[in-house]
């Protein structure tokens, strides 16, 4: 395991382990508070599996009241507490603490209406993303964002973490779908944010709620728009010589004002690995693959898929496939949803990274990759949300090798920082997490960070929730709210007094 | 009026918040000024014009972003984004014709920390869902930048939400990154005539609810659809619409599915691009309630709530006086005009919003109504309290436009 350093463990609060075990228990009957070895071993890690630590206790509420009863007794005393949902995350946002609480909201599990008059959803935050879409698909609807963990991945997870998918181009985040939730701080107290409508009347406070990474509060109830499905959707397969004209290509279509329904790229390891497994039809004689989907009004459909082709042959493609049938489409998604697995047949492990960059730059960070490749001794095999820049290097190592696990963790986060230097971003929807906390002070100065952990120190003034997580140094909340004022400077001579 | 500061750069709006910090002075954050007449009636030593930072700094059609300094015109923006056939999709609204104002006022800063949005925010977001990243100084004199420039990012927490719709009361915006998007291609409208507001809204919901892909969805009662360029085709009567924007394949595809679905609702017409764009500019504006009708006098309230509750908040406001409704958002979005009073309406319409849910602004309403009565809607007591902390961690000394949202804010 490579070497992460977490909060210190609060010795006089494990030493308390028992008397905090039967609290909980008073609050939490039954079977909703583990305490055994074995029993907590599920909760030691979630998707980021190179970090592992087993929590002190594992509490499962399954009410908004136990929920603001487990958060009030921590709080009052001084008990940290890891929130947690179905654990897909990819950057380590629910890897427990030794001394903490881990709180999974697993039994929050039930849809609590359906208002297909007011197109929206109210689930508890434990109901499946797709569950949601299940529930409302025989009446024509779907709930829009797609995180490819779909079928695991709960609800309140993608608010915590800001969720994607290969829609969000034309869709949006969570944070775009998301209308409400029944948020409980960490004192315990209840507060409902948003509702049906849209907007807030004062802070948007569901918006700095929705992405914070369990940071803020612990959601309990989410309401989420629905949109009607589309009535159809098409997929045109395009494979290209280069990835840079591959980037032309996305550049084009989005110039001549399409936004694609979902706009993905591989590069030819990915591609070949993909093909190997699945045997979508991907032609292996390119350096690109295209995937371009439209989705809406048949009528419109047909006419922008004619566009894209005209597009893509311009810009130098050399297979161009339009889907004829939704069996074909499904075949041609089959092989980029089957990517990672597929990468994972050709190495033993396999190190997904999630920066974003302004498409443009993407020859110039492929070819700082490829170079990259030969100094760590490590192949990548990209997998990229052309459409918004959002890329998904992977990065192939042997665990059993010693070294390589560090020098794929190395590797990452060099990649990341060339994200940054390019002007894109750490993370383009995984989250930051334990994974890229350290990586925070690339992209953001220390005023910068200052200013993040003010909002934290408004809703969680002890920093007991989630610590450890986000941000590579967490303030003490009075040092960050000292001022520093320049006492008695003048500025702007030249302008009127006060 | 109190003397202005008007900085050129960044570092010289951090030298004046110090220098208000250092003597104890509060700063009242304009860029043009357009909206000036929104928020409560609170006086401020000083004025911070960031008027004078102007200037698109990164336009990047084909990666469908924008940066500018925050008091760059938006007028200046949107022209720029016209040559390439983009737009901001949030559509927001003109403030102008509501307070009598010109027209076509406004900076990009201001859109976003009022938070802006129009007709199309229904399907396409507001403001907050299009704002990637930004620049700004603190109420405590320090400078700090949040969020990116690209489309997707969620590094660290989303201060850009924050900061939309915060008017200026936690952080002055002196540089800002926002998603733009492609124009459609042509637009045109599908009008009903003459439902009432239930049977409209009922209407709209059904659309909204079908593939026809609306991407506006409004109810104009009798008295509003009389002030549009509707007014003939309506002759006296309510006028429901509903607008279809993309391809023209799409639209006559998307015509053919609503007109068969809203067959049995009533009279149907279709109104073409020209037209349909002037009307969802009334729209937008709220043209029907501009001050040029109306006068300033009367109060005018703009209530968020969930589509169906529309015409409930309004029958409740009926009830208790004399209002008029433009609905918008397919219902979920009311401007109710009432007749002058001391409270401007508040108390009856706080009450119907309390019992039907949703938020309610006094957008317009004379000063002395808007120093009584609560202009944003009062959150609850966690709400409030969080609203409290956050200022006071990002402005402690209260410098930055105290009170124009709440009380102690």
């Amino acid at each position: 395991m490579s070497r992460l350093r977490m909060p210190e463990a609060d010795r006089t609060v494990l030493e308390r382990r028992e008397a905090i075990v039967a609290a909980l228990r008073a609050i939490v009957p039954g079977e909703g508070v583990i305490a055994g070895e074995r029993e907590m071993r599920p909760y030691e890690s979630d998707g980021l599996t190179a970090y592992r630590q087993l929590p002190m206790v594992v509490v499962l509420p399954d009410t908004t009241e136990q929920v603001s009863r487990v958060l009030r007794y921590c709080h009052e005393n001084r008990i940290r507490v890891v929130p947690r949902g179905a654990g897909t995350s990819l950057s380590g946002g629910a890897l427990p603490l030794a001394d903490g609480v881990l709180l999974g909201m697993g039994k929050f599990n039930r849809i609590r209406e359906i208002d297909l008059a007011n197109r929206v959803v109210v689930a508890e935050p434990g109901v499946t993303n797709l569950a949601i879409t299940r529930a409302v698909e025989d009446a024509g609807f779907y709930y829009a964002p797609d995180p490819s963990s779909q079928i695991a991945c709960t609800i309140g997870g993608n608010v915590a973490e800001n969720s994607g998918g290969v829609h969000c181009l034309k869709y949006g985040l969570t944070t775009n779908n998301v209308l409400g939730c029944e948020l409980v701080l960490m004192t315990g107290e209840v507060v409902r944010l948003g509702g049906k409508h849209l907007d807030s009347g004062g802070y948007d406070l569901l918006g700095v709620v929705t992405g914070s990474e369990g940071l803020l509060g612990v959601v309990t109830e989410v309401t989420v728009r629905i949109l009607r499905k589309p009535e159809t959707a098409r997929a045109v397969l395009v494979g290209f010589p280069s990835s840079e004209d591959a980037g032309a290509c996305v550049a084009r279509i989005i110039g001549a004002g399409i936004i694609p329904a979902g706009m993905e790229m591989m590069d030819r390891p990915a591609i070949q690995a993909a093909e190997d497994f699945v045997h979508a039809g991907y032609p292996l004689d390119v350096e690109a693959l295209l995937i371009v989907e439209l989705d809406g009004p048949r009528a419109e459909v047909d006419h922008l898929i004619e566009r894209v082709s005209e597009i893509a042959r311009a810009c130098g493609a050399t297979t161009l496939k339009a889907s004829t049938s939704e069996e074909e489409r499904l075949l041609f998604w089959a092989g980029r949803k089957a990517a990672f697995p597929a990468v994972g047949r050709i190495s033993p492990d396999y190190y997904c990274m999630d920066g974003t960059i302004p498409r443009a730059r993407l020859p110039q960070v492929l070819a700082r990759m490829r170079e990259m490749q030969q100094t760590y001794g490590l192949r990548v095999a990209n997998v990229f949300h052309a459409g918004d820049g959002n890329l998904h290097p992977l990065i192939l190592y042997d665990a059993n090798n010693p070294g390589e696990l560090e020098r794929a963790e190395a590797f990452g986060a060099e990649i990341l920082k060339l994200c940054v230097e390019v002007g894109g971003v750490l993370t383009g929807e995984h989250g930051v997490g334990v994974e890229k906390r350290d990586l925070m002070p690339a992209m953001f100065d220390e005023a910068d960070l200052a200013h993040q952990q003010r909002l934290k120190c408004a809703f969680d003034a002890e920093g007991l929730l989630n610590p450890g997580k986000v941000f590579p140094t967490l303030h003490r909340c009075a040092e960050l709210g000292r001022m520093h004022v320049r006492g008695g400077r003048i500025a702007f001579p030249d302008i009127p007094r006060f | 009026m109190a003397d202005a500061i008007k900085p050129r750069e960044a570092t010289e709006v951090r030298e004046a918040v110090e220098a208000a910090i250092a003597e104890g002075k509060t700063l009242e954050v304009v860029g043009q000024g357009s909206k000036r007449a929104i928020g409560r009636a609170a006086q401020w030593d000083l004025t911070l014009d960031l008027s004078g930072l102007s200037g698109v700094t990164l336009y990047e059609p084909e990666e469908l972003v924008l940066s500018a300094r925050a008091g760059t015109p938006l007028a200046e923006i949107e022209a720029l984004m016209a040559e390439h056939r983009q737009q901001l999709a949030f559509e927001p609204i003109d403030y102008g014709p509501i307070f009598g104002a010109a027209a076509g006022r406004g900076t990009l800063g201001g859109v976003l920390a009022a938070n802006l949005s129009g007709p199309r925010r229904l399907v396409a977001g507001a403001a907050r869902d299009h704002f990637l990243g930004f620049s700004a100084v603190s109420g405590r004199g320090e400078r700090f930048k949040a969020g990116g420039r690209v489309v997707k990012n969620v590094t660290g927490y989303d201060l850009a939400k924050l900061a939309a719709g915060s008017w200026g009361t936690l952080a002055v915006l002196t540089d800002v990154t926002v998603k733009v998007l492609p124009r459609p291609e042509t637009e045109e409208s599908l009008l009903l005539f003459g439902l009432d507001d239930r049977a409209a809204i009922a209407a709209l919901s059904r659309a909204m609810g079908s593939t026809g892909e609306v991407s506006g969805a409004a109810h104009l009662p009798a008295a509003a659809a009389a002030k549009t360029v509707v007014a003939s085709l309506a002759g006296g009567r309510a006028v429901t619409a509903l607008r279809l924007e993309g391809v023209p394949p799409s639209i006559l595809h998307r015509r053919n599915v609503l007109q068969s679905l809203l067959k049995p609702c009533g009279e149907l017409a279709v109104l073409p691009e020209e037209a349909s764009r002037t009307l969802w500019r009334s729209i937008r504006d709220v043209t029907p309630f501009a001050a040029a009708v109306t006068g300033l006098e009367r109060p005018l309230w703009r209530i968020s709530t969930a589509p169906v509750q529309g015409p409930e908040i309004a029958a409740r406001i009926a009830a208790g006086t004399d209002v008029s409704i433009l609905y918008d958002w397919a219902g979920g979005l009311l401007w109710a005009l009432l007749p002058p009073s001391d409270d401007a309406g508040a108390g009856l319409v706080r009450a119907a919003v309390a019992a039907c849910g949703g938020h309610a602004t006094l957008i317009r309403a004379p000063a002395s109504a808007r120093a009584t009565v609560s202009v944003f809607e009062p959150p609850d007591p966690v709400a409030a309290m969080l609203t409290k902390r956050i200022k006071q961690n990002f402005d402690p000394q209260g410098v930055l436009n105290p009170g124009r949202m709440y009380a102690g804010v």
